[in-house]
């Protein structure tokens, strides 16, 4: 059976061999030659994912009516101890499935979008370079059999964000918020570091099938050992979930992923949308029978997270102006959401919120992808990121008007949209767990309609465009991907994930709580029912509340004024207190202790020196006073 | 003749033929070629290497040789290599061969400028094939001696100043070396009846522990000044940032390393039982310069003193783990040695090419470069990514392991110091990424940046070179990493008293 799965290596190797290919030969290639070649790489590891979801799900997946983990290959990369070493591998089993799935579809029509949407732009070949080097990263983490190798490629996912977020070079608002987002998330990786290192000397393996084994027998020790109230154990989930919240910006990690928008929109819709800030997700998922079993205590702090972020954004989201922020906020708080839900989750039977988080995650993938390829193809023809100089655009985007729309009815949980039916299990879970998570999400899900159809309506209805504008639809290489994702966000809810993704692999028995649905449906539609009113028509109501919310509307609108703080943390504190010191200090006191044993040397030679004057006379008083002192003290001596 | 003692003979003879040739291109081409051909030598030497120690994996050092020098003395011309002598070898070749095509344009007294050069270089591979201490020591002068003369009148800046600086403080740590070595001498023989300098024959011997709480210090010390340990690393900045492009190349990417080399294979494999009682003194001390450099960089303006810094912190890490006393940590040590010599000599080669066109090392009077140079420009981004320890390039395989190794120490106190240096990692992303922003994104800052000409032959031949080892090892490590954990088993055992 091993053997059968030697084709997966492919999936990875061809958008590695396109990201080495178009990033030698960059100034050589034709245009079209390079996006073809990242095109094709990913189209392939597409339908070999396809093939391989069809495979494990149908045929080689199921033992005794449980989906198995099998590992493709396992090989070893780097050498610590006999125990301890990196490997490279290739895990199948039903969440790196779905992710692979994610991946590479969604990755696919992004690449196919950008033809049309970076056509003419220099650095074409460069970009398809990137998005290759992403799509390689990204599915090396998602099926990591080990924690080394998922933090191996969770530092290349984050670099590839950064290459692609800067991929404006010349643009200094672009290079700061590339940096601003390595280092924040370098920041969390270094949490997750630290508790790869702590899992792995108490558990001795990195191995994820060997520390969950057993219900994570292999690092149940740790539970017994100590450090400051919590075990050693809960604070290595704590650490590694760290890293999971800087990627998937989590607060109080989030304040790079506005910025980050600052990239070209595909980059925005494939990584800060649909795939890599979802890996946060995936890591307490892939480590959820540990976190489980050893740690529920940390589980409780991810759904306190996950709530609080949910909410937290969604606020900020109804406040912001710039579209893709917008849509940044929106996909903050979508997180939130399956952080939540994996929060509040139990195991086997009560395990509603770790497949209700995975659902959502599947179902988010698209519609939020589409939303951002949307927002791309509106960017593309008006030229403006803000949304209060669009409006009326239906008439002349109708494929971006219709697609839109289906999408912000996804998101907003109306039926029988994607997101109507994981949003559903994700509350039914929250009120299996507590009132408080399920008043959060109930009150995140009116919000999300709100801001969703504000948006919604300022850029297609509201005001109309002046009668010369040229505004127009994009090329089919740009609609037809929306058009696929449309149908993707219509249909992906009726994939049974109840009887795919579950925490122990067995079938997990889901009914549809049928006033659970309708409370959830009423208040999105009271959302969208106050945006129509707001934002419909021009109208002056969205500013006069703003106006009587006063400083705190604008506190809102200032993200809660997170970035002015940790600029002063980062500016003031480190690098104007810490590292000014330690450079004065190394050059005054340390460097300034050397010179002066130099100097002392050399002064105090330049005092003797005078002594090898040459001069005779000279000679003879130091020699007459010598043969004095010494007998002077040779006649102390002899009186005594 | 053995293969180890051509490894003395080519750069001695590539001296003898620039002496000979008349004219800049004869002169630059013979020391090509001639370190060419050592590089090959050194290829070579890791695949016998590698077969040999296949044949026999019980051997630890290989290619040995010992001729009597000094009969009354006991002073032997004995040499050999294990692993890790074999990855400094290489590492050494490479650098070197790179410095003389980062030397290509030199001017003014290139005669004397290569041979001084290349002599330094074959100090450092005598260095590296002794397994005899006096050998080592007298190679060990003559790699730090031609540096004074490098600065001193091919230099820039204050260059007499660093110059002297530089020289005096080394001085002053062979000096302390020296007498540790004439300790070790003569406790030798007051143990056994017979001084010895040989290395294996001096860890044989069971030091009574009142001599080795001297030796281990003068040792340590000793070594640690050249190799940047806090605080005796202040040479360094001025240093470099005075040498010229080759220089600061081979001083940080390969003499930086003796220090290193010297602190694993005297200080603590000759008396272990003092490094175990003392080494946590010193792990403060080389805790503080990995996050001390690190920020310390963060306010420099001068490229080459923001690579002097970060090399604080890097060479800080080697020392560091090389005091958690475990096969993982010293490992990694020795990883970080070839890493960083690989990285820093990069980085070293791009600033004075970054130097030669613009007229400027410092940040904020760059910028946009990478619209203009943009083979420069990806190569320095690369060599910075390298640094900030990304997977798939050399930095990241080394941190890795000496971080799973420090962990290997549980107790609080190793506890606190490791994630004080992991932490570092951190500071290590702001800082590079602050230079990459400053120095090559971004608009261009001056018109007369428009028009520059991006790398030539030898310039690209120099940085590709250098890259392909660093992603080499990145993408492949598992190699190296074993040939090194190999030859460990000796310094282990005597750790553990076996």
């Amino acid at each position: 059976m091993e053997t059968s799965l030697n084709y997966t290596i492919w999936i990875l190797i061809l958008p590695f061999a396109a990201f080495v290919l178009n990033g030698l030969l960059s100034k050589r290639l034709p245009n079209q030659v390079a996006s073809a070649i990242s095109i094709i790489s990913i189209l392939i590891a597409a339908a070999l994912s396809y093939y391989l979801a069809f495979v494990y799900f149908t045929d080689i997946g199921k033992a005794a009516e449980t989906f198995m983990a099998i590992k493709a290959f396992d090989q070893t990369w780097l050498r610590f101890t006999e125990s301890l070493q990196i490997k490279i591998g290739f895990l199948v089993d039903p969440i790196s499935i779905m992710m692979l799935i994610v991946v590479t579809t969604v990755s696919s029509l992004v690449f196919i979008y950008s033809i049309g949407y970076m056509k003419g732009e220099k650095g074409y070949n460069r970009f398809f370079a990137f998005l290759s080097l992403f799509s390689f990263s990204m599915m090396g983490l998602v099926v990591a059999t080990n924690l080394f190798q998922m933090y191996i490629f969770w530092e290349l996912v984050g670099v590839s964000s950064f290459l692609l977020i800067g991929y404006y070079y010349d643009k200094p608002s672009a290079v700061s918020a590339s940096k601003k987002a390595f280092i924040v998330t370098r920041f969390a990786d270094l949490g997750f570091l630290l508790g790869i290192l702590l899992l792995s000397y108490y558990g001795n393996s990195f191995d994820f099938l060997e520390i969950s084994s057993d219900n994570g027998a292999a690092v149940s020790q740790m539970g017994g050992i100590t450090f400051m109230g919590m075990s050693v154990l809960s604070w290595a989930l704590l650490l590694v979930f760290t890293g999971g919240a800087g990627k998937s910006a989590m607060f109080p990690l989030h304040i790079w992923l506005p910025d980050a928008m600052e990239g070209p929109t595909p980059v925005s819709a494939l990584i800060h949308a649909a795939t890599m800030v979802v890996a946060g997700v995936y890591l307490v998922a892939r480590m959820f029978t540990v976190y489980s079993f050893g740690a529920p205590d940390v589980l409780e702090i991810v759904a306190i997270i996950g709530a609080f972020s949910a909410l937290f954004a969604a606020v900020i989201a109804c406040t912001q102006f710039d579209i893709k922020r917008v849509l940044a906020f929106s996909t903050m708080s979508q997180i939130g959401y399956m952080m939540m839900a994996l929060g509040v989750s139990g195991y086997a039977a009560e395990g509603l919120g770790f497949t209700a988080s995975m659902f959502h995650l599947f179902t988010h993938a698209f519609f939020k992808a589409l939303l951002f390829l949307g927002a791309g193809a509106i960017i593309h023809s008006v030229h403006t990121n803000d949304i209060r100089e669009m409006g009326g655009l239906r008439k002349y985007l109708p494929i971006s008007h219709i697609t839109f729309l289906i999408a912000c009815l996804a998101i907003s949980g109306i039926p029988p949209f994607a997101g109507f039916f994981s949003k559903d299990e994700i509350l039914a879970a929250a009120q299996m767990h507590g009132m408080i998570y399920f008043g959060v999400g109930y009150l995140v899900a009116g919000l999300t309609a709100f801001y969703m159809f504000r948006l919604y309506f300022m850029v297609f209805w509201n005001k109309n465009q002046p009668a010369e504008s040229k505004v127009h639809e994009s090329p089919s290489v740009m609609t037809i991907p929306l058009i696929i994702l449309a149908l993707g966000s219509i249909f992906a809810g009726f994939v049974p994930f109840g009887n795919l993704i579950t925490t122990n692999g067995q079938v997990l028995e889901t009914e549809f709580h049928v006033s659970l649905a309708a409370a959830t449906v009423g208040i999105a539609l009271v959302g969208i029912v106050v945006s129509y009113l707001f934002y419909a028509k021009p109208s002056d109501r969205p500013e006069r509340i703003a106006k009587s919310l006063g400083g705190f509307y604008r506190t809102v609108y200032q993200k809660f004024y997170f970035d002015e703080i940790y600029l002063f943390i980062t500016q003031r504190i480190i690098f104007g207190i810490f590292s000014a010191f330690i450079a004065w200090f190394d050059r005054n006191i340390v460097d300034g202790t050397i010179n002066a044993i130099g100097w002392l040397t050399a002064w105090i030679s330049s005092r003797i020196k005078g002594l090898q004057s040459g001069q005779v006379q000279q000679y003879a008083y130091v020699f007459l006073g010598g043969v004095l002192i010494i007998g002077l003290v040779f006649f102390y001596y002899w009186m005594r | 003749m053995d293969i180890l003692t051509l490894h003395i003979v080519v750069p001695v003879l590539t001296l003898v033929g620039i002496s000979l040739v008349k004219g800049q291109n004869m002169t630059r081409w013979t020391a090509a070629v001639g370190m060419g051909l050592q590089l090959l030598l050194s290829v070579y030497l890791v695949f016998s290497y590698l077969d040999a120690k296949g044949i026999s994996p019980e051997t630890e050092v290989f290619f040995t040789r010992s001729i009597v020098w000094f009969e009354s003395l006991n002073i032997r011309y004995d040499i050999g290599v294990d692993g890790i002598a074999v990855a400094m070898i290489m590492l050494t070749s490479i650098v070197i061969f790179t410095g003389v095509f980062a030397s290509w344009e030199l001017k003014n007294m290139y005669k004397e400028f290569f041979i001084a050069l290349i002599l330094l270089s074959a100090g450092v591979f005598g260095f590296f094939i002794s397994q005899d201490l006096f050998l080592m020591f007298l190679f060990f002068e003559l790699a730090v001696i031609p540096m004074y003369l490098l600065i001193g009148i091919w230099g820039s800046g204050p260059k007499e100043y660093a110059a002297m600086k530089l020289t005096l403080m080394l001085m002053g740590g062979s000096a302390l070396l020296l007498v540790g070595i004439l300790l070790l001498y003569f406790g030798a023989g007051a143990l056994t009846g017979t001084p010895t300098f040989n290395l294996h024959e001096l860890a044989a011997v069971d030091f009574p522990m009142e001599i080795q709480r001297w030796i281990f210090p003068l040792t340590f010390i000793g070594f640690g000044v050249i190799g940047a340990l806090f605080p005796f690393h202040t040479w360094s900045p001025d240093g470099h940032s005075s040498a010229p492009t080759a220089v600061s190349m081979l001083h940080a990417g390969v003499l930086m390393k003796l220090g290193g080399y010297g602190c694993l294979k005297v200080a603590i494999y000759l008396v272990p039982e003092a490094a175990l009682e003392m080494g946590w003194i010193f792990l403060i001390l080389t805790g503080i310069s990995v996050m001390y450099g690190a920020l310390g960089v963060i306010k420099q303006t001068d490229l080459k003193y923001i690579n002097a810094y970060s090399s604080v912190s890097h060479c800080g890490l080697v020392l560091f783990a090389i005091l958690m006393f475990n096969q993982t940590a010293m490992n990694g040590a020795v990883l970080q040695m070839v890493s960083h010599g690989l990285m820093t000599a990069l980085f070293f080669a791009l600033i004075g090419m970054l130097y030669s066109r613009t007229g400027t090392r410092l940040v904020h009077e760059m910028g946009g470069l990478m619209k203009t140079l943009p083979f420069l420009s990806v190569a320095y981004v690369l060599a910075g990514l390298a640094s900030l320890g990304l997977p798939g390039l050399s930095g990241f395989v080394a941190e890795m392991t000496i971080f799973v190794g420090a962990f290997q120490n549980s107790d609080l106190f190793h506890r606190v110091f490791t994630i004080i240096a992991i932490s570092s990692i951190v500071v290590t992303a702001v800082y590079i990424l602050r230079v990459v922003g400053a120095l090559l994104l971004g608009p261009i800052k001056k018109e007369k940046f428009m028009n520059l000409k991006d790398a030539t032959w030898y310039e690209k031949l120099a940085t590709v070179t250098l890259l392909l080892c660093i992603v080499g090892i990145g993408l492949a490590p598992l190699w190296l990493s074993d040939m090194i954990m190999n030859s460990l088993e000796s310094i282990i055992n005597q750790l553990t008293g076996l």
